[in-house]
């Protein structure tokens, strides 16, 4: 039974609407836990001793980072069993999941950008976890272009999956930039092994957006991926009875 | 805590309120787009059968 669900998730059609009957939860659950980690992170939150208020950007400069590696690594995933079982349906979510990892990345340096301003004096330094996060969303946009660059979409996707692959290197030097290097950018205060040194006010807005963002990041995903699968399926009988039927 | 302060940010306003928009256009963006992608998709696909189908009666 359970061989016969994968099976059938695989296909096409089965995934179409299976896709369609989760968005619109996946979306309330993020409509909703966004709305609360906003009420948390801007009215019930207090001001930092040293940010004043400016730190309230780290509710969306910090799950929006983590977003950012967390696609990658989801696009990069996709790609390999895309290449290692000729699964379409995996290239199918690694090609999706290009467009909203590179806009997470954007999202991640321009509210950083905007948090360094008033905190640093600067809107940009070129130290290490600046840099290596800009060639992470350089990675994306090459994705993007080289899937865009080859007609043949299963080649296409071939061809993605092993530039995604072999960017994964980027992934850990993003994450221990600040570690490794002397930087302008502050360590890690929540995915530190001892306790997280950040107090609970403050760590229930921050982790309720990134939960929210995991939700959106998932109906968005299946969004694309729909609209990846009826392109991919346009001489298919089923597509064609579902277009006329709009 | 007061409206006028609560726009305030303390004096961030700026900078706090512009992250909050732009991540708010970026959240929007990724909705709209694959709704549009999906309608001009649909729209396309049947117009080509309605075209094949006209050829071969």
């Amino acid at each position: 039974m359970f061989n016969n669900f994968f099976h059938k998730m695989a296909s096409p059609k089965y995934f179409y609407t299976i896709a369609g009957i989760l968005i619109p939860w996946l979306a309330a659950g993020f409509v909703l836990l966004f709305l609360t980690g906003l009420y948390y992170g801007l009215v019930k939150a207090p001001p930092d001793y040293q940010q004043g208020d400016s730190y309230r950007i780290m509710f969306i400069h910090v799950p929006a980072a983590w977003m950012s590696m967390f696609i990658y690594v989801v696009m990069a995933g996709a790609g390999a069993i895309g290449l290692i079982w000729r699964i379409k349906l995996a290239e199918v979510v690694a090609i999706s999941s290009a467009p909203i990892g590179a806009w997470f990345t954007f999202l991640a340096l321009v509210t950083g950008s905007i948090w360094g301003k008033p905190m640093w004096g600067t809107w940009w330094v070129w130290d290490a976890r600046l840099t290596s996060e800009l060639i992470l969303l350089f990675l994306y946009l090459g994705v993007i272009a080289l899937y865009n660059a080859i007609d043949d979409k299963r080649t296409a996707a071939r061809a993605v999956a092993i530039l995604a692959l072999v960017g994964v290197v980027n992934i850990p030097i993003i994450h221990y930039s600040v570690e490794w290097w002397n930087t302008l950018h502050q360590g890690p205060t929540v995915t530190k092994l001892d306790k997280p040194s950040i107090h609970l006010s403050m760590l229930i807005p921050l982790l309720l957006m990134a939960f929210a963002f995991k939700l959106y990041y998932a109906f968005v995903v299946l969004m694309r991926a729909r609209c990846e699968v009826l392109d991919r399926e346009r001489h298919t009988g089923w597509v064609r009875e579902l277009a006329e039927k709009k | 805590m007061n409206l006028t302060e609560f726009f305030h940010m303390g004096g961030y306003a700026y900078y706090v309120w512009t992250s909050y928009g732009i991540a708010l256009v970026v959240l929007l963006l990724n909705v709209i787009l694959p709704l549009r992608q999906r309608n001009k998709l649909l729209g396309n696909i049947a117009r080509a059968a309605k075209r094949t189908r006209r050829n071969t009666t």
